[in-house]
Protein backbone atom coordinates (compact mmCIF):
# COMPACT_ATOMS: atom_id res chain seq x y z
CA UNK A 1 0.00 0.00 0.00
CA UNK A 2 1.18 3.62 -0.82
CA UNK A 3 2.65 5.51 2.08
CA UNK A 4 0.20 8.04 1.39
CA UNK A 5 -3.05 7.41 -0.11
CA UNK A 6 -5.57 10.18 -0.47
CA UNK A 7 -8.94 9.75 -2.39
CA UNK A 8 -11.72 11.60 -3.52
CA UNK A 9 -11.02 14.61 -1.29
CA UNK A 10 -12.80 17.45 -1.32
CA UNK A 11 -12.43 20.15 1.06
CA UNK A 12 -13.27 23.41 2.09
CA UNK A 13 -11.52 26.00 4.08
CA UNK A 14 -13.63 27.39 7.01
CA UNK A 15 -16.12 30.26 6.08
CA UNK A 16 -15.48 29.56 2.45
CA UNK A 17 -17.61 28.42 -0.43
CA UNK A 18 -15.41 27.27 -2.90
CA UNK A 19 -13.73 24.49 -2.34
CA UNK A 20 -9.85 24.67 -1.95
CA UNK A 21 -9.25 21.07 -3.04
CA UNK A 22 -11.91 18.74 -4.83
CA UNK A 23 -11.64 15.37 -6.21
CA UNK A 24 -8.35 14.69 -5.38
CA UNK A 25 -6.71 11.70 -6.10
CA UNK A 26 -3.32 10.51 -5.47
CA UNK A 27 -0.72 8.15 -4.25
CA UNK A 28 2.39 8.54 -2.53
CA UNK A 29 4.56 5.66 -2.73
CA UNK A 30 7.50 5.65 -0.09
CA UNK A 31 11.35 6.96 -0.92
CA UNK A 32 9.84 8.85 -4.31
CA UNK A 33 10.84 12.46 -4.76
CA UNK A 34 7.21 14.44 -6.12
CA UNK A 35 7.38 17.71 -7.68
CA UNK A 36 3.69 19.38 -7.41
CA UNK A 37 3.84 22.45 -10.11
CA UNK A 38 1.16 24.96 -11.35
CA UNK A 39 -0.20 28.28 -11.65
CA UNK A 40 -1.16 30.67 -8.15
CA UNK A 41 -4.36 29.35 -6.10
CA UNK A 42 -4.21 25.78 -8.00
CA UNK A 43 -4.36 24.06 -4.33
CA UNK A 44 -1.07 23.18 -4.11
CA UNK A 45 -0.13 24.12 -0.54
CA UNK A 46 -4.00 22.53 0.29
CA UNK A 47 -2.41 19.45 -0.69
CA UNK A 48 0.71 19.58 1.32
CA UNK A 49 -1.24 20.88 4.35
CA UNK A 50 -3.68 17.63 3.74
CA UNK A 51 -0.47 15.38 3.68
CA UNK A 52 1.14 16.92 6.78
CA UNK A 53 -2.62 16.57 8.10
CA UNK A 54 -2.98 20.23 8.63
CA UNK A 55 -6.42 19.50 7.07
CA UNK A 56 -7.94 18.52 9.38
CA UNK A 57 -6.30 18.54 12.77
CA UNK A 58 -5.45 22.64 12.75
CA UNK A 59 -7.80 23.83 9.94
CA UNK A 60 -11.16 22.57 10.36
CA UNK A 61 -13.40 22.87 7.61
CA UNK A 62 -15.05 20.57 5.40
CA UNK A 63 -13.25 17.47 4.47
CA UNK A 64 -14.64 14.69 2.74
CA UNK A 65 -12.93 11.54 0.72
CA UNK A 66 -10.50 9.41 2.62
CA UNK A 67 -6.52 10.35 3.45
CA UNK A 68 -4.29 7.33 4.73
CA UNK A 69 -1.35 8.14 5.48
CA UNK A 70 1.63 5.40 6.49
CA UNK A 71 -1.96 2.96 7.10
CA UNK A 72 -3.79 5.08 9.68
CA UNK A 73 -6.59 7.36 8.45
CA UNK A 74 -5.53 10.82 9.35
CA UNK A 75 -8.06 11.46 11.50
CA UNK A 76 -6.95 9.04 14.19
CA UNK A 77 -3.36 9.85 14.12
CA UNK A 78 -2.23 11.89 16.97
CA UNK A 79 -1.37 15.07 15.84
CA UNK A 80 2.38 14.83 18.00
CA UNK A 81 2.82 11.57 15.83
CA UNK A 82 2.63 12.90 12.92
CA UNK A 83 4.51 16.13 13.22
CA UNK A 84 7.76 13.47 13.93
CA UNK A 85 6.55 11.95 11.26
CA UNK A 86 6.44 14.61 8.56
CA UNK A 87 8.30 17.26 7.93
CA UNK A 88 7.08 20.67 6.84
CA UNK A 89 8.76 23.73 5.52
CA UNK A 90 5.73 26.49 5.09
CA UNK A 91 5.68 28.64 1.82
CA UNK A 92 6.61 32.25 3.29
CA UNK A 93 9.95 32.21 4.75
CA UNK A 94 9.00 35.44 7.02
CA UNK A 95 6.12 33.35 8.72
CA UNK A 96 7.69 29.85 9.49
CA UNK A 97 10.98 31.50 11.66
CA UNK A 98 9.07 31.87 15.17
CA UNK A 99 10.32 35.38 16.15
CA UNK A 100 10.85 34.57 19.58
CA UNK A 101 14.12 32.78 19.67
CA UNK A 102 16.72 35.44 20.16
CA UNK A 103 19.27 33.54 18.07
CA UNK A 104 19.28 32.10 14.81
CA UNK A 105 21.06 28.79 16.92
CA UNK A 106 18.11 28.82 19.56
CA UNK A 107 15.86 29.39 16.16
CA UNK A 108 17.10 25.92 14.45
CA UNK A 109 16.99 24.35 17.88
CA UNK A 110 13.24 25.02 18.53
CA UNK A 111 12.24 22.51 16.98
CA UNK A 112 14.51 19.32 18.39
CA UNK A 113 13.86 20.55 21.99
CA UNK A 114 10.11 20.02 20.79
CA UNK A 115 11.41 16.35 19.29
CA UNK A 116 13.00 16.08 22.91
CA UNK A 117 16.11 15.78 22.02
CA UNK A 118 19.33 15.58 24.56
CA UNK A 119 21.17 18.63 24.50
CA UNK A 120 24.47 17.64 22.88
CA UNK A 121 23.10 16.03 20.00
CA UNK A 122 20.56 18.60 19.19
CA UNK A 123 23.97 21.37 19.40
CA UNK A 124 25.61 18.65 17.35
CA UNK A 125 23.04 18.68 14.96
CA UNK A 126 22.59 22.32 14.68
CA UNK A 127 26.05 22.49 13.81
CA UNK A 128 25.49 19.92 11.20
CA UNK A 129 22.54 21.46 9.30
CA UNK A 130 23.90 24.77 9.34
CA UNK A 131 27.34 23.73 7.63
CA UNK A 132 25.21 21.89 4.96
CA UNK A 133 23.38 25.25 4.21
CA UNK A 134 26.13 27.53 5.13
CA UNK A 135 24.38 29.96 7.81
CA UNK A 136 27.48 29.46 10.19
CA UNK A 137 28.38 32.60 10.35
CA UNK A 138 24.88 33.33 11.13
CA UNK A 139 24.24 31.46 13.77
CA UNK A 140 24.14 34.25 17.05
CA UNK A 141 22.78 36.31 14.70
CA UNK A 142 19.16 37.62 15.58
CA UNK A 143 16.53 35.79 12.70
CA UNK A 144 14.83 38.92 12.57
CA UNK A 145 18.13 40.65 11.22
CA UNK A 146 18.67 38.65 8.36
CA UNK A 147 18.26 39.11 4.34
CA UNK A 148 15.21 37.76 2.88
CA UNK A 149 17.18 34.85 1.58
CA UNK A 150 18.77 34.01 4.22
CA UNK A 151 15.90 33.71 6.91
CA UNK A 152 14.49 31.03 4.17
CA UNK A 153 17.77 28.56 4.56
CA UNK A 154 17.43 29.04 8.49
CA UNK A 155 13.85 28.37 8.16
CA UNK A 156 14.70 24.79 5.52
CA UNK A 157 17.58 24.32 8.57
CA UNK A 158 15.10 24.32 10.93
CA UNK A 159 12.70 21.61 9.50
CA UNK A 160 15.98 19.73 8.01
CA UNK A 161 17.47 19.38 11.47
CA UNK A 162 14.56 16.99 12.76
CA UNK A 163 15.30 14.24 9.92
CA UNK A 164 11.51 13.02 9.31
CA UNK A 165 10.58 10.05 7.35
CA UNK A 166 8.47 12.60 5.27
CA UNK A 167 9.25 15.75 4.02
CA UNK A 168 6.71 18.14 2.85
CA UNK A 169 8.95 21.43 1.22
CA UNK A 170 6.88 24.14 0.17
CA UNK A 171 8.73 26.71 -2.14
CA UNK A 172 11.62 26.37 -0.18
CA UNK A 173 13.78 28.49 -2.83
CA UNK A 174 11.27 31.39 -3.86
CA UNK A 175 13.89 34.05 -2.23
CA UNK A 176 17.02 32.30 -2.93
CA UNK A 177 20.14 32.81 -5.09
CA UNK A 178 20.38 30.37 -8.21
CA UNK A 179 23.60 28.32 -6.52
CA UNK A 180 22.23 28.43 -2.88
CA UNK A 181 18.46 27.01 -4.68
CA UNK A 182 20.89 24.53 -6.85
CA UNK A 183 22.69 23.17 -2.92
CA UNK A 184 18.63 22.96 -1.72
CA UNK A 185 17.90 21.09 -4.40
CA UNK A 186 20.84 18.37 -3.92
CA UNK A 187 20.48 18.58 -0.31
CA UNK A 188 16.83 17.30 -1.17
CA UNK A 189 18.25 14.93 -3.46
CA UNK A 190 20.45 13.62 -1.14
CA UNK A 191 17.47 12.62 1.97
CA UNK A 192 15.88 11.17 -1.29
CA UNK A 193 18.61 8.66 -1.66
CA UNK A 194 18.87 8.05 2.35
CA UNK A 195 14.94 6.57 1.60
CA UNK A 196 12.68 9.71 2.84
CA UNK A 197 9.93 10.92 0.81
CA UNK A 198 9.47 14.17 -0.68
CA UNK A 199 6.67 15.91 -1.66
CA UNK A 200 8.05 19.31 -2.70
CA UNK A 201 5.91 22.57 -4.65
CA UNK A 202 8.17 24.81 -6.61
CA UNK A 203 7.90 26.80 -9.77
CA UNK A 204 11.42 26.29 -10.88
CA UNK A 205 10.54 23.85 -13.93
CA UNK A 206 14.62 23.56 -14.47
CA UNK A 207 15.27 22.11 -10.95
CA UNK A 208 12.12 19.79 -10.83
CA UNK A 209 13.31 18.60 -14.18
CA UNK A 210 16.21 17.36 -13.23
CA UNK A 211 15.32 16.25 -9.88
CA UNK A 212 11.93 14.47 -9.35
CA UNK A 213 10.81 11.33 -10.17
CA UNK A 214 7.15 12.08 -10.70
CA UNK A 215 5.36 15.15 -11.37
CA UNK A 216 1.73 16.50 -10.02
CA UNK A 217 0.16 19.13 -11.67
CA UNK A 218 -2.63 20.97 -10.19
CA UNK A 219 -4.89 23.51 -11.43
CA UNK A 220 -8.39 25.13 -9.67
CA UNK A 221 -8.00 23.08 -7.00
CA UNK A 222 -7.51 19.41 -8.12
CA UNK A 223 -4.82 16.98 -9.88
CA UNK A 224 -4.45 17.47 -13.69
CA UNK A 225 -1.96 15.51 -14.79
CA UNK A 226 0.51 13.53 -12.56
CA UNK A 227 3.29 10.91 -13.92
CA UNK A 228 6.57 10.61 -14.98
CA UNK A 229 8.73 13.79 -14.68
CA UNK A 230 9.66 13.54 -18.73
CA UNK A 231 6.25 12.29 -19.89
CA UNK A 232 4.56 15.43 -18.18
CA UNK A 233 7.36 18.16 -18.73
CA UNK A 234 8.03 18.03 -22.85
CA UNK A 235 4.15 18.08 -23.65
CA UNK A 236 3.43 21.59 -24.14
CA UNK A 237 -0.11 21.18 -23.48
CA UNK A 238 0.58 21.63 -19.57
CA UNK A 239 0.95 25.64 -20.68
CA UNK A 240 -2.65 25.74 -20.69
CA UNK A 241 -3.33 24.20 -17.74
CA UNK A 242 -0.75 26.63 -16.08
CA UNK A 243 2.38 25.14 -15.95
CA UNK A 244 5.15 26.20 -17.28
CA UNK A 245 7.63 23.81 -19.90
CA UNK A 246 11.08 23.86 -19.31
CA UNK A 247 13.46 26.03 -21.82
CA UNK A 248 15.10 23.11 -22.95
CA UNK A 249 12.19 21.11 -24.14
CA UNK A 250 10.92 24.81 -25.84
CA UNK A 251 14.25 24.59 -27.17
CA UNK A 252 13.94 20.79 -28.19
CA UNK A 253 10.62 21.52 -29.56
CA UNK A 254 11.83 24.78 -31.94
CA UNK A 255 14.09 22.06 -33.40
CA UNK A 256 11.45 19.85 -34.63
CA UNK A 257 9.68 22.69 -35.80
CA UNK A 258 13.49 24.22 -37.74
CA UNK A 259 13.03 20.34 -39.78
CA UNK A 260 16.13 19.44 -37.18
CA UNK A 261 14.79 17.01 -34.65
CA UNK A 262 16.67 15.61 -31.61
CA UNK A 263 16.34 12.17 -30.76
CA UNK A 264 14.30 13.18 -28.05
CA UNK A 265 12.63 16.55 -26.20
CA UNK A 266 15.78 17.31 -23.58
CA UNK A 267 14.20 18.12 -20.12
CA UNK A 268 17.65 18.99 -18.32
CA UNK A 269 20.50 20.88 -19.98
CA UNK A 270 22.51 17.93 -19.74
CA UNK A 271 20.41 16.09 -21.94
CA UNK A 272 20.28 18.79 -24.04
CA UNK A 273 24.09 18.85 -24.55
CA UNK A 274 24.03 15.10 -25.35
CA UNK A 275 21.27 15.29 -27.76
CA UNK A 276 22.47 17.87 -29.72
CA UNK A 277 26.25 15.81 -29.49
CA UNK A 278 24.09 12.90 -31.24
CA UNK A 279 22.27 15.22 -33.73
CA UNK A 280 25.90 16.48 -35.26
CA UNK A 281 27.23 13.27 -35.33
CA UNK A 282 24.27 12.66 -37.81
CA UNK A 283 24.77 15.52 -39.97
CA UNK A 284 28.55 14.75 -39.86
CA UNK B 1 17.03 63.37 -13.77
CA UNK B 2 18.59 59.86 -11.87
CA UNK B 3 18.73 58.16 -8.57
CA UNK B 4 22.31 57.60 -8.00
CA UNK B 5 24.30 55.98 -5.24
CA UNK B 6 27.78 57.97 -4.35
CA UNK B 7 30.24 55.73 -2.79
CA UNK B 8 26.76 55.24 -0.20
CA UNK B 9 27.82 52.47 2.57
CA UNK B 10 25.53 51.06 5.09
CA UNK B 11 26.32 49.92 8.45
CA UNK B 12 23.28 48.26 10.13
CA UNK B 13 22.52 49.08 14.50
CA UNK B 14 24.24 46.04 15.07
CA UNK B 15 27.54 47.23 13.69
CA UNK B 16 27.30 44.88 10.05
CA UNK B 17 28.47 46.49 7.25
CA UNK B 18 26.19 45.96 4.46
CA UNK B 19 27.03 47.80 2.03
CA UNK B 20 30.48 48.74 1.40
CA UNK B 21 31.15 51.93 -1.12
CA UNK B 22 28.46 51.54 -3.91
CA UNK B 23 28.32 53.77 -6.83
CA UNK B 24 25.06 53.41 -8.99
CA UNK B 25 23.90 55.75 -11.77
CA UNK B 26 20.19 54.92 -12.98
CA UNK B 27 18.25 57.31 -15.24
CA UNK B 28 15.07 58.23 -15.50
CA UNK B 29 13.16 56.23 -18.30
CA UNK B 30 15.93 53.47 -17.79
CA UNK B 31 15.29 49.71 -16.65
CA UNK B 32 17.95 48.18 -14.30
CA UNK B 33 18.29 44.47 -12.77
CA UNK B 34 20.02 43.63 -9.66
CA UNK B 35 20.89 40.59 -9.25
CA UNK B 36 23.44 38.67 -6.45
CA UNK B 37 24.26 36.13 -3.69
CA UNK B 38 22.04 36.22 -0.58
CA UNK B 39 22.60 38.58 2.04
CA UNK B 40 24.80 41.09 -0.92
CA UNK B 41 23.20 43.77 0.24
CA UNK B 42 20.85 43.98 -2.61
CA UNK B 43 18.12 44.98 -0.12
CA UNK B 44 19.74 47.63 1.58
CA UNK B 45 21.35 49.22 -1.10
CA UNK B 46 17.84 50.14 -2.33
CA UNK B 47 16.43 50.84 1.02
CA UNK B 48 18.81 53.43 0.27
CA UNK B 49 17.96 54.54 -2.90
CA UNK B 50 14.05 54.97 -1.49
CA UNK B 51 15.16 57.12 1.72
CA UNK B 52 14.01 54.28 4.19
CA UNK B 53 18.31 54.04 5.22
CA UNK B 54 20.18 56.93 4.96
CA UNK B 55 23.87 55.96 4.10
CA UNK B 56 26.77 55.84 6.60
CA UNK B 57 29.04 56.99 4.88
CA UNK B 58 29.01 58.64 1.16
CA UNK B 59 25.76 59.96 -0.75
CA UNK B 60 22.66 59.17 -2.08
CA UNK B 61 20.56 61.59 -4.46
CA UNK B 62 17.57 61.35 -5.38
CA UNK B 63 17.17 64.00 -8.90
CA UNK B 64 20.23 65.88 -7.56
CA UNK B 65 18.72 66.33 -4.42
CA UNK B 66 20.89 64.85 -1.50
CA UNK B 67 18.53 61.92 0.65
CA UNK B 68 19.81 63.68 4.09
CA UNK B 69 17.72 66.60 2.95
CA UNK B 70 14.88 65.07 2.53
CA UNK B 71 12.33 63.20 4.63
CA UNK B 72 11.68 59.37 4.14
CA UNK B 73 7.81 60.52 3.00
CA UNK B 74 8.72 62.70 0.47
CA UNK B 75 11.59 60.92 -1.20
CA UNK B 76 8.99 58.10 -1.07
CA UNK B 77 6.99 59.90 -3.47
CA UNK B 78 9.46 60.07 -6.07
CA UNK B 79 10.84 56.65 -5.73
CA UNK B 80 8.38 53.91 -5.24
CA UNK B 81 9.63 50.44 -3.62
CA UNK B 82 7.63 47.69 -3.09
CA UNK B 83 9.15 45.56 -0.46
CA UNK B 84 10.48 42.03 -0.56
CA UNK B 85 8.19 40.66 2.07
CA UNK B 86 4.69 42.21 1.43
CA UNK B 87 3.77 41.79 4.73
CA UNK B 88 5.89 44.89 5.77
CA UNK B 89 4.20 46.99 3.61
CA UNK B 90 0.48 46.43 3.94
CA UNK B 91 -1.69 47.77 6.73
CA UNK B 92 -5.06 47.66 6.01
CA UNK B 93 -7.78 45.38 6.15
CA UNK B 94 -9.14 45.44 2.74
CA UNK B 95 -7.20 45.31 -0.70
CA UNK B 96 -8.97 48.41 -1.41
CA UNK B 97 -8.38 50.83 1.05
CA UNK B 98 -4.58 49.55 1.06
CA UNK B 99 -4.12 50.66 -2.77
CA UNK B 100 -6.67 54.29 -1.72
CA UNK B 101 -4.63 54.34 1.39
CA UNK B 102 -1.99 56.95 0.21
CA UNK B 103 -3.78 58.87 -2.52
CA UNK B 104 -6.03 59.52 -0.06
CA UNK B 105 -3.62 60.78 2.62
CA UNK B 106 -2.72 63.13 0.11
CA UNK B 107 -5.83 64.46 -0.28
CA UNK B 108 -5.87 63.43 -3.96
CA UNK B 109 -9.36 64.51 -5.73
CA UNK B 110 -11.59 61.87 -6.18
CA UNK B 111 -11.62 61.52 -9.89
CA UNK B 112 -7.39 61.60 -10.06
CA UNK B 113 -7.71 59.06 -7.58
CA UNK B 114 -9.84 56.65 -9.26
CA UNK B 115 -8.04 56.81 -12.32
CA UNK B 116 -5.13 56.10 -10.48
CA UNK B 117 -6.07 53.10 -8.66
CA UNK B 118 -8.44 51.76 -11.79
CA UNK B 119 -4.75 52.00 -13.77
CA UNK B 120 -3.31 49.95 -11.01
CA UNK B 121 -5.64 47.60 -10.46
CA UNK B 122 -5.81 46.97 -14.60
CA UNK B 123 -2.50 46.17 -14.15
CA UNK B 124 -1.87 44.37 -11.43
CA UNK B 125 -4.85 41.77 -12.42
CA UNK B 126 -6.14 42.31 -8.28
CA UNK B 127 -9.68 43.44 -9.79
CA UNK B 128 -11.47 40.23 -8.35
CA UNK B 129 -9.49 40.32 -4.88
CA UNK B 130 -10.68 44.02 -4.12
CA UNK B 131 -13.43 43.44 -1.50
CA UNK B 132 -10.62 41.01 0.84
CA UNK B 133 -8.37 41.40 3.26
CA UNK B 134 -5.07 41.65 2.24
CA UNK B 135 -3.81 38.83 4.47
CA UNK B 136 -6.40 35.96 3.60
CA UNK B 137 -5.12 35.81 -0.12
CA UNK B 138 -2.39 33.80 -1.15
CA UNK B 139 1.33 35.19 -1.00
CA UNK B 140 2.10 35.87 -4.71
CA UNK B 141 -1.13 37.53 -5.06
CA UNK B 142 -0.43 39.68 -1.87
CA UNK B 143 2.84 41.33 -3.69
CA UNK B 144 0.77 42.72 -6.32
CA UNK B 145 -1.10 44.10 -4.27
CA UNK B 146 2.01 45.98 -2.99
CA UNK B 147 2.85 46.81 -6.17
CA UNK B 148 -0.32 48.76 -6.68
CA UNK B 149 0.11 50.66 -3.82
CA UNK B 150 3.48 52.36 -5.07
CA UNK B 151 1.72 52.38 -8.71
CA UNK B 152 -0.98 54.54 -7.70
CA UNK B 153 1.37 57.34 -6.46
CA UNK B 154 3.06 56.93 -9.95
CA UNK B 155 6.24 57.61 -8.99
CA UNK B 156 8.87 58.97 -11.17
CA UNK B 157 11.39 55.79 -10.69
CA UNK B 158 10.24 52.03 -9.18
CA UNK B 159 12.51 49.62 -7.32
CA UNK B 160 11.07 46.02 -7.12
CA UNK B 161 12.31 43.94 -4.55
CA UNK B 162 11.94 40.11 -5.64
CA UNK B 163 8.61 40.60 -7.62
CA UNK B 164 9.16 36.92 -9.49
CA UNK B 165 9.66 35.25 -6.23
CA UNK B 166 6.56 32.46 -6.51
CA UNK B 167 5.11 34.11 -9.60
CA UNK B 168 3.45 30.98 -11.63
CA UNK B 169 3.69 31.60 -15.57
CA UNK B 170 0.37 34.36 -15.51
CA UNK B 171 2.08 36.52 -12.75
CA UNK B 172 5.15 36.50 -14.75
CA UNK B 173 3.84 37.78 -17.33
CA UNK B 174 1.79 40.35 -15.81
CA UNK B 175 5.26 41.94 -14.38
CA UNK B 176 6.80 41.51 -17.78
CA UNK B 177 3.80 43.65 -19.22
CA UNK B 178 4.27 45.93 -16.86
CA UNK B 179 7.82 46.44 -16.87
CA UNK B 180 6.91 47.46 -20.58
CA UNK B 181 4.17 49.72 -19.57
CA UNK B 182 6.47 51.62 -17.13
CA UNK B 183 9.15 51.91 -19.41
CA UNK B 184 7.28 52.95 -22.16
CA UNK B 185 5.47 55.89 -19.97
CA UNK B 186 9.01 56.68 -19.19
CA UNK B 187 9.70 55.71 -15.39
CA UNK B 188 12.75 54.37 -14.13
CA UNK B 189 12.74 50.78 -12.55
CA UNK B 190 15.28 48.95 -10.93
CA UNK B 191 14.16 45.29 -10.37
CA UNK B 192 15.93 43.05 -8.12
CA UNK B 193 15.37 39.30 -8.69
CA UNK B 194 16.88 36.36 -8.54
CA UNK B 195 15.60 34.73 -11.67
CA UNK B 196 18.08 34.24 -14.70
CA UNK B 197 15.59 33.40 -17.31
CA UNK B 198 13.49 36.70 -16.19
CA UNK B 199 16.41 38.63 -16.38
CA UNK B 200 17.73 37.59 -19.82
CA UNK B 201 13.84 37.81 -20.96
CA UNK B 202 13.46 41.55 -19.70
CA UNK B 203 16.64 43.72 -18.85
CA UNK B 204 19.24 45.11 -21.07
CA UNK B 205 21.41 46.22 -18.34
CA UNK B 206 22.22 44.17 -14.99
CA UNK B 207 23.87 45.12 -12.04
CA UNK B 208 25.68 42.38 -10.10
CA UNK B 209 26.18 42.39 -6.07
CA UNK B 210 28.45 40.23 -4.02
CA UNK B 211 29.69 40.28 -0.45
CA UNK B 212 28.39 43.87 0.00
CA UNK B 213 29.36 45.31 -3.40
CA UNK B 214 28.53 46.15 -7.02
CA UNK B 215 30.81 43.68 -8.81
CA UNK B 216 29.53 44.08 -12.22
CA UNK B 217 27.30 46.74 -14.47
CA UNK B 218 27.37 45.68 -17.48
CA UNK B 219 24.62 44.39 -20.55
CA UNK B 220 22.80 41.09 -19.95
CA UNK B 221 24.85 39.41 -22.75
CA UNK B 222 28.52 40.61 -20.78
CA UNK B 223 27.16 39.83 -17.45
CA UNK B 224 26.31 35.99 -18.46
CA UNK B 225 29.41 35.73 -19.98
CA UNK B 226 31.41 36.63 -17.23
CA UNK B 227 32.28 33.46 -15.28
CA UNK B 228 34.21 34.53 -12.64
CA UNK B 229 31.18 37.26 -11.86
CA UNK B 230 28.70 34.12 -11.90
CA UNK B 231 31.06 32.45 -9.67
CA UNK B 232 31.28 35.16 -6.99
CA UNK B 233 27.52 36.26 -6.87
CA UNK B 234 26.31 32.89 -6.72
CA UNK B 235 24.79 33.16 -9.89
CA UNK B 236 23.59 30.34 -12.68
CA UNK B 237 23.65 31.49 -16.37
CA UNK B 238 20.29 31.08 -18.17
CA UNK B 239 19.10 27.24 -19.57
CA UNK B 240 19.97 28.21 -22.88
CA UNK B 241 23.27 29.89 -22.29
CA UNK B 242 24.23 27.05 -20.48
CA UNK B 243 22.73 24.23 -23.33
CA UNK B 244 24.77 26.41 -25.78
CA UNK B 245 28.05 26.54 -23.92
CA UNK B 246 28.10 23.37 -22.90
CA UNK B 247 27.83 22.36 -26.34
CA UNK B 248 30.72 24.43 -27.95
CA UNK B 249 28.54 27.11 -29.61
CA UNK B 250 29.52 30.22 -27.89
CA UNK B 251 28.99 32.53 -25.50
CA UNK B 252 25.98 34.95 -24.08
CA UNK B 253 23.60 32.95 -26.20
CA UNK B 254 20.17 34.22 -24.44
CA UNK B 255 17.63 33.26 -26.72
CA UNK B 256 16.24 30.00 -28.15
CA UNK B 257 15.92 31.12 -31.25
CA UNK B 258 19.55 32.34 -31.86
CA UNK B 259 20.40 28.21 -30.32
CA UNK B 260 17.82 26.74 -33.08
CA UNK B 261 19.87 29.02 -35.70
CA UNK B 262 23.46 28.49 -35.09
CA UNK B 263 22.90 24.74 -35.39
N1 LIG C 1 -6.25 29.42 5.09
C1 LIG C 1 -7.09 29.59 4.06
N2 LIG C 1 -8.36 30.00 4.26
C2 LIG C 1 -9.20 30.16 3.23
N3 LIG C 1 -8.90 29.91 1.95
C3 LIG C 1 -7.65 29.50 1.67
C4 LIG C 1 -6.67 29.33 2.71
N4 LIG C 1 -5.53 28.91 2.15
C5 LIG C 1 -5.77 28.85 0.81
N5 LIG C 1 -7.04 29.20 0.53
C6 LIG C 1 -7.66 29.20 -0.81
O1 LIG C 1 -7.56 27.91 -1.36
C7 LIG C 1 -7.23 27.96 -2.75
C8 LIG C 1 -5.98 27.16 -3.01
O2 LIG C 1 -4.90 27.86 -2.39
P1 LIG C 1 -3.45 27.24 -2.16
O3 LIG C 1 -2.74 28.15 -1.24
O4 LIG C 1 -3.57 25.82 -1.78
O5 LIG C 1 -2.85 27.38 -3.63
P2 LIG C 1 -1.34 27.25 -4.14
O6 LIG C 1 -1.37 26.40 -5.35
O7 LIG C 1 -0.46 26.84 -3.04
O8 LIG C 1 -1.01 28.74 -4.58
P3 LIG C 1 0.37 29.58 -4.53
O9 LIG C 1 1.15 29.23 -5.76
O10 LIG C 1 -0.12 30.98 -4.59
O11 LIG C 1 1.07 29.26 -3.28
C9 LIG C 1 -7.12 29.43 -3.10
O12 LIG C 1 -8.33 29.84 -3.68
C10 LIG C 1 -6.88 30.10 -1.77
O13 LIG C 1 -7.39 31.42 -1.77
N1 LIG D 1 18.10 44.64 10.27
C1 LIG D 1 19.32 44.13 10.10
N2 LIG D 1 20.24 44.18 11.10
C2 LIG D 1 21.48 43.68 10.93
N3 LIG D 1 21.92 43.09 9.80
C3 LIG D 1 21.05 43.02 8.77
C4 LIG D 1 19.72 43.53 8.87
N4 LIG D 1 19.09 43.31 7.70
C5 LIG D 1 19.98 42.70 6.92
N5 LIG D 1 21.17 42.52 7.55
C6 LIG D 1 22.38 41.89 7.00
O1 LIG D 1 22.89 42.68 5.94
C7 LIG D 1 23.33 41.87 4.85
C8 LIG D 1 22.65 42.34 3.58
O2 LIG D 1 21.24 42.11 3.70
P1 LIG D 1 20.25 42.44 2.50
O3 LIG D 1 18.88 42.21 3.02
O4 LIG D 1 20.56 43.76 1.93
O5 LIG D 1 20.69 41.30 1.46
P2 LIG D 1 20.07 40.90 0.05
O6 LIG D 1 21.15 41.03 -0.98
O7 LIG D 1 18.82 41.66 -0.20
O8 LIG D 1 19.81 39.35 0.25
P3 LIG D 1 18.57 38.40 -0.20
O9 LIG D 1 18.85 37.99 -1.61
O10 LIG D 1 18.70 37.23 0.70
O11 LIG D 1 17.30 39.17 -0.02
C9 LIG D 1 23.01 40.42 5.25
O12 LIG D 1 24.18 39.76 5.62
C10 LIG D 1 22.06 40.54 6.43
O13 LIG D 1 22.29 39.52 7.39
MG1 LIG E 1 1.15 27.75 -2.11
MG1 LIG F 1 16.84 41.12 -0.28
Amino acid sequence: MALIEIRDVTYKYPFTKKPALHDVNCSIEKGKFYGVIGENGGGKTSLCNLMRGLIPHFYNGELTGIVNIDGTEVRDWNTGELAAKIGYVFQNPFTQISGIKPTVFEEIGMGLENLGMEKEAMIHRILEVSKELDIEDLLQKDPNAMSGGQRQRVAFASILAMDQDIMVIDEPTSQLDPQTTEKVFDIIGQLKNSGKTIILVEHKIDLIARYCDEVILMQGGTIVRQGATADILTDTSIEELGAVVPQTALFGHAMVRAGKSLERIPITVEDAVEQIRKWKEVQA
Amino acid sequence: MSIELRHASFRYPDNYLANDDLNLVVEQGESVAIVGQNGAGKTTAVKMLNGLYRPTKGDVLVDGVNTREKTAAVIGRTVGYVFQNPDDQIFNQNVRAEIEYMPRRLKMPEPEMKRRVDRAVELTGLKKYMGKNPFDIPYPIRKFVTIADVLAMEPKYIIFDEPTAGQDKHGTELLENLLKVLKAEGVGVVTITHDMEFVARNFDRVVVMAKKRIIADDTAKAVFSNDEVMEQAKLKKPQICQVAEMAGLGKGILTIEELVELL
